[in-house]
């Protein structure tokens, strides 16, 4: 710590980079996740008034974490006979049994002795457990892993702080009820339980990384949150490559953040952004993680969708785009994830590869897929290849279906302006 | 240990011609679950299959009707009453029992003995 660093910036400091250790290691002597949570919180105010008096001290995580885990074993022990029946299920021994990939390195980023690095995943396993659903784990995680407060997750997520506060308490109580166990998975549970977490990252990302309506900054902050959660990941299970994977995908995606949009907040297109000042650092980071993560064998999706991405990221300009080579990886991430949305993707990849016409014919033989009905990327790829192709008419009509479905008030802006070049008179 | 149940659903179309060597066969799957999840460490506390939903009669509010209480394309076809150590435990158990027209349902039973179920 320097000696000019404030106390105030030291807390926010330890708050974003030490909550999950903190908070991870007082559920084991808590027993509880409310319980837990309000020691942790009650460590951080209690920090600001110690280190106030007494000076910072040189690992601010263990400080907290002694103070935190001292105040839940008061707790127990005031508690012990009012405890609830149904405290969380914690089994201290079992992460001797994982041996394998669970296996986790030493954390480079931590200061000194403080949780186990395992009490981080098993935090980070039970919220993203796959009996809850998926907008309770991302609450969950950001609620507990990340430590963003209820109002804040709630707001990042359109909803009421009300709705987001009963989301988040029927989740705490099915971890209760139906006795979701606190622990990392064993190396046979792995590869569901790790699918389950990432995309729950991904997903975190793609919400903050989806042009907003409003609320830039809560959405910018929920982008660096799944990118501080790729990288704990990716020290904590240094052995999957599909974390690194999912790091590379962020790092290269979140590169172009600021060329998205433009001054005015309208969306920019990837092939109208200016390339020169995309964040150099985080590709050359990003690439790096996606080569290490493409050396398996059987590169996962997440490895796939990184090196698309790299692809992207390092054609000098639009045209000179490698396309035969994203539609290749296109068509493996498809065996790996048979999905109408990938298909969409590589339809649009086709187009750029073979001309407009070829695009058209993938897209056409998308249509018919039920899962499509109701998405916007559908029309809009259409809309874009007509007017390509000089069918103004068709592209208007495609443009305003794609506008019928469109929520997002950046992407409904550039639709309209397009559906307006397309078809001048005609209105969205 | 915890107790939990596994409602199994299927898809009863399936069953109503059954042949002797299918009802064979599944009781053959039966036996070799109960097996199974002996193996696991779990414990089968009970269960039954249940005639199909034709023969079912509901009541609500004190008026009698015939049928199941919702009327689904999977209906409840039978049940297991079982003991695991944790969730995770149980769908591991859970994921062995043989549905092979539909799937099951594991539902933690409420603990009533105290305070709990709050």
């Amino acid at each position: 710590m320097t000696a000019g660093t404030s106390v105030a910036d030291a807390l926010a400091d330890a708050h974003r980079r030490e909550w999950a250790f903190v908070l991870a290691a007082t559920v084991r002597v808590a027993g509880d996740l409310d319980v837990a949570e309000e020691c942790a919180q009650e460590a951080y105010v209690d920090a600001l008034q110690a280190w106030s008096r007494s000076g910072i001290p040189d690992r601010p995580g263990a400080w907290l974490t002694t103070a935190a885990r001292r105040r839940a074993i008061d707790r127990v022990r005031r508690e012990v006979t009012l405890r609830r029946k149904l405290p969380l299920l914690i089994e201290p021994v079992e992460v001797d049994a994982l041996g394998g990939p669970l296996a986790t390195a030493d954390c480079p980023d931590a200061d000194g002795v403080r949780a186990v690095p395992d009490d981080r995943l098993r935090l980070i396993f039970t919220c993203c457990h796959p009996a809850l659903n998926r907008a309770a784990r991302i609450a969950l995680t950001l609620r507990l892993v990340c430590g963003v407060p209820t109002p804040d997750v709630a707001r990042a997520f359109l909803a009421t702080e009300a709705t987001m506060a009963a989301r988040i308490t029927r989740a705490k109580k099915k971890i209760a009820q139906a006795r979701i166990p606190y622990r990392a998975p064993s190396a046979a549970e792995l590869p569901e339980r790790l699918a389950s977490v990432l995309s729950t990252v991904h997903l975190l990302f793609s919400t903050g990384h989806t042009a907003p309506t409003g609320e830039q900054l809560v959405r910018e902050n929920l982008c660096d949150r799944a990118l501080d959660l790729a990288r704990t990941l990716v020290t904590l299970l240094p052995g999957e490559s599909e974390t690194k994977g999912l790091l590379g995908l962020l790092l290269l995606t979140d590169a172009r953040r600021s060329t998205r949009l433009d001054d005015a907040g309208r969306l920019v297109l990837l092939e109208d952004q200016d390339r020169s000042v995309w964040d150099q650092l985080r590709i050359m980071e990003g690439l790096r993680y996606t080569v290490e993560a493409l050396t398996r064998p059987r590169p996962g999706r997440f490895a796939l969708q990184a090196a698309i991405a790299g692809a992207h990221v390092v054609a000098p300009t639009f045209e000179a785009t490698d396309w035969p080579r994203v539609v290749h990886l296109y068509d493996l991430l498809l065996e790996q994830e048979p999905s109408p949305v990938v298909a969409l993707n590589r339809a649009a990849a086709v187009a750029f590869r073979s001309g407009p016409a070829a695009g058209l014919a993938e897209l056409d033989l998308l249509a018919a897929d039920p899962r499509l009905a109701g998405y916007p990327y559908l029309p809009a790829a259409r809309a874009d290849l007509l007017r390509r192709l000089g069918r103004p008419d068709e592209a208007a009509r495609a443009y305003a279906d794609a506008i019928e479905l469109t929520t997002n008030a950046a992407e409904l802006e550039f639709l309209r302006r397009r559906l307006a070049e397309s078809a001048p008179g005609a209105t969205g | 240990m915890t107790q939990y149940m596994i409602l199994i659903y299927e898809n009863e179309a399936a069953y109503e011609s059954a042949s002797p060597e299918l009802w064979t066969s599944m009781l053959d799957a039966h036996n070799a679950f109960a097996k199974a999840v002996g193996d696991l460490g779990g414990t089968i506390l009970g269960g039954n299959a249940l005639q199909p939903t034709p023969t079912a009669t509901s009541v609500r509010s004190g008026d009698v009707t015939d049928g199941p209480f919702v009327e689904t394309k999977e209906a409840l076809g039978g049940y297991y009453l079982i003991e695991a150590r944790d969730l995770d435990h149980a769908l591991q158990i859970a994921k062995l029992c043989p549905a092979p027209n539909g799937g099951v349902e594991l539902r933690p039973i409420m603990d009533t003995s105290g305070d709990a179920g709050a």
